[in-house]
């Protein structure tokens, strides 16, 4: 295996408490002052990246795109192991979490940089992001580059003859699936069972620093990729509301087995 | 991001097994060998002998994130790296350096041998002798050492003896003595006040032999090294006591958003406010005094001075951090339910070690005296 692309996107820390400003509409949850982490499932994609390099000595390469903040998301990559990172820089204000940039528009931007890479093998991102939980632009990716893909990765084999063996999570169970080695390149999602990431050690966030990255501002991305600013910046679905869900309610104490059938009954949850 | 995979390290691996070695009176191997791993072990030292070829205000985050969870293995960690690896870098022969370096990057913990009985503060009143060989190839250790943390782990000893006690102090040289020496005794360790799980022991030196080769830079300027590399070590341990100061808010503040009384909630009291806001500042105001003093010393400037002034003050922000934080947990921080009274117990050795804070307010007043003569 010659080339991994791995996507990553910055969102808000999966620790942090969200926050959403009602006068703000659409636009209400609260970006300001807020830490920033790279998205738990594009963590576990660049690990299995990191992971498939060790084995296959490919070429790992993370892209990021949004504003300038995202390098310190790619240097993270980097310090994981990756080899190179591609900055999509976008202006300050564009939203990446469904409010400007959506799935559509990555995958987009995503096809042409792996052109323009030319020699991927494999294409590794995260099955879903945990701001707008779309979990769309691997398979949109997929299906603009004709690819083989499988979502919800808990197992990749990476085979000699450039086959990827993909143990699949779905809600009937555990697929296995073998992805054509002779399309390359191949779409893989990954899933939380995956693997465990590793931490950034002392030594590699040193080397990370002397690692190559290319920043390139989204229009001029889009310009040489050849596609058109308006069409990827203008959102596919339009964000109608932002609001915190309905605090919950407090739940009723019962006595008994039988106390607890009656309620149930009463709430015509059980016949 | 140093400061991020810090903090990330301490908060999965370390912050679990915290109360434990508290208890035990005892670090883990497993979180040795993290530490080793995360290269947490060898920050300084250059990539060419396994280290990491960080600076020095970065290896100070890493021990302010560490001692943020526990400062029994924040100053393994201090120690390690700002006194022992720093003065074989500083002070060591190339061949020195090819030897232990690799070594201190990669698996043998160090430990600071200085003090004994009858020296503490007054440390070149020393009475560990060093005997030359007839033929010079290597040298005697004699003498008994106390007080010295990482023992029990460490692989290496940083020996400070006096090759010449007529010469008083400008006899004293140093070496690096591997703890698997004939002779090297590592006594029972103290049962401490705090830093529980840090070994603190004596350790006897009988008949060692040390290869000259393990001499540390030259014969009788070990006095030399042991001022210039306590300096230094000192902008460390101002880093752990701010880190404490910071771990004890990481407990206290939590409670105080959701703990209620009287329908308020306790971080909503004006009296509260007050109190909080004035201990943040103050820690603020240490952590800018430390950071300062390590950018004067990296780009050259004389840091004496600021260096005790940042681990007095860290040491006396610590304890009143520490102090007020079980006050404003109430009843459940005087309990080893949470880490407030290890904070608390921890911090104290923060005002002794390294320097006690009589000796930083000396060193400052004559600072400023000779500036002003």
């Amino acid at each position: 295996m010659k080339k991994i692309l791995v996507p990553v996107k910055r969102v808000i820390d999966y620790a942090q408490k969200i926050r959403v400003d009602p006068s703000k509409g659409a636009e209400g949850v609260q970006l300001k002052n807020v830490k920033m982490s790279m998205n738990p499932f594009c963590e576990i994609a660049v690990e299995e990246a990191i992971q498939l390099k060790e084995k296959t000595k490919a070429e790992v390469v993370a892209i990021s795109v949004g504003p300038k903040q995202c390098t310190e998301t790619i240097r993270t990559a980097l310090a994981m192991g990756a080899d190179r990172g591609i900055h999509v820089e976008t202006k300050p204000d564009v939203r990446g979490d469904y409010i400007n940039l959506q799935p559509w528009a990555i995958a987009s931007l995503l096809k042409g940089i792996v052109e323009r890479e030319d020699g991927v093998d494999l294409i590794l991102l995260g099955k879903q992001s945990i701001d707008s939980d779309c979990g769309q632009t691997g398979p949109l990716l997929a299906g603009l580059l004709n690819a083989p893909q499988a979502t919800f990765a808990a197992k990749i084999e990476a085979g000699d003859d450039g086959s990827f063996t993909v143990e699949r999570e779905t809600d009937a169970g555990t697929e296995t699936i073998k992805l054509n080695s002779s399309v390359k390149p191949a779409v893989i999602t990954c899933d939380l069972r995956l693997n465990t990431p590793r931490y950034p050690t002392m030594p590699n966030i040193m080397k990370a620093k002397k690692k190559k990255v290319e920043t390139i501002s989204l229009e001029d991305m889009v310009k040489e990729l050849g596609l058109d600013l308006d069409e990827v910046l203008t959102p596919k679905n339009e964000v109608v509301e932002v609001y915190e869900p309905p605090p919950r309610k407090e739940g009723e104490l019962v006595g008994s087995i039988d106390e607890l059938l009656g309620k149930l009954k009463e709430k015509g949850l059980v016949a | 991001m140093v400061r991020e995979a810090a903090r990330h390290w301490a908060n999965e691996e370390l912050r679990p097994l915290a109360r434990e070695m508290d208890n035990e009176g005892k670090t883990r191997p497993e979180i040795i060998q993290g530490l080793f791993d995360h290269g947490f072990m060898g920050m300084e030292i250059p990539e060419e002998y396994g280290g990491s070829g960080m600076n020095f205000t970065s290896a100070c985050l890493v021990v302010e994130e560490l001692s943020r969870v526990d400062p029994s293995v924040s100053i393994l960690v201090d120690i390690h790296n700002t006194l022992t690896n720093n003065a074989v870098r500083f002070w060591g022969s190339d061949e020195l350096k090819q030897k232990w370096l690799p070594r201190l990057a990669s698996d043998a913990v160090s430990s600071f041998a200085l003090s004994e009985a009858g020296s503490g503060t007054d440390a070149f009143a020393m009475k560990t002798t060093a005997t030359e060989s007839p033929d010079g190839s290597y040298y005697t250790l004699n003498g008994e050492k106390l007080w010295i943390s990482n023992s029990r782990e460490a692989g290496v000893f940083l020996v400070f003896a006096n090759a010449n006690p007529s010469l008083k102090h400008k006899g004293i040289t140093a070496f690096m003595v591997d703890a698997n020496t004939e002779g090297v005794h590592v006594g029972k360790p103290e049962k401490k006040l705090g830093l529980r799980a840090s070994s603190t022991c004596p350790v006897v030196f009988d008949n060692v032999k040390v290869d000259a080769v393990d001499i540390l830079g030259q014969v009788g300027l070990g006095y030399k090294y042991c001022i210039n590399i306590l300096n230094e070590g000192r902008i460390g341990i101002a880093s752990q006591q701010i880190g404490i100061a910071k771990g004890c808010f990481d407990v206290a503040m939590p409670y105080l958003n959701e703990r209620s009384q009287f329908n308020t909630k306790l971080a909503d009291f004006q009296g509260m406010e007050h109190q909080y806001a004035q201990v943040a500042t103050e820690i603020h105001a240490a952590e800018l005094m430390t950071y300062n003093t390590c950018r004067m010393k990296e780009n050259g400037i004389p840091f004496v001075k600021e260096a005790s002034m940042a681990k007095l003050y860290s040491s006396q922000v610590a304890e009143k951090a520490a102090s007020k934080c079980i006050e404003w947990l109430g009843g459940v921080g005087f309990t080893q339910d949470l880490l407030a009274e290890k904070f608390y117990r921890d911090c104290k050795v923060g005002s002794i070690y390294e320097g006690t804070s009589n000796i930083q307010l000396q060193t400052i007043a004559k600072r400023i005296k000779e500036e002003y003569r």
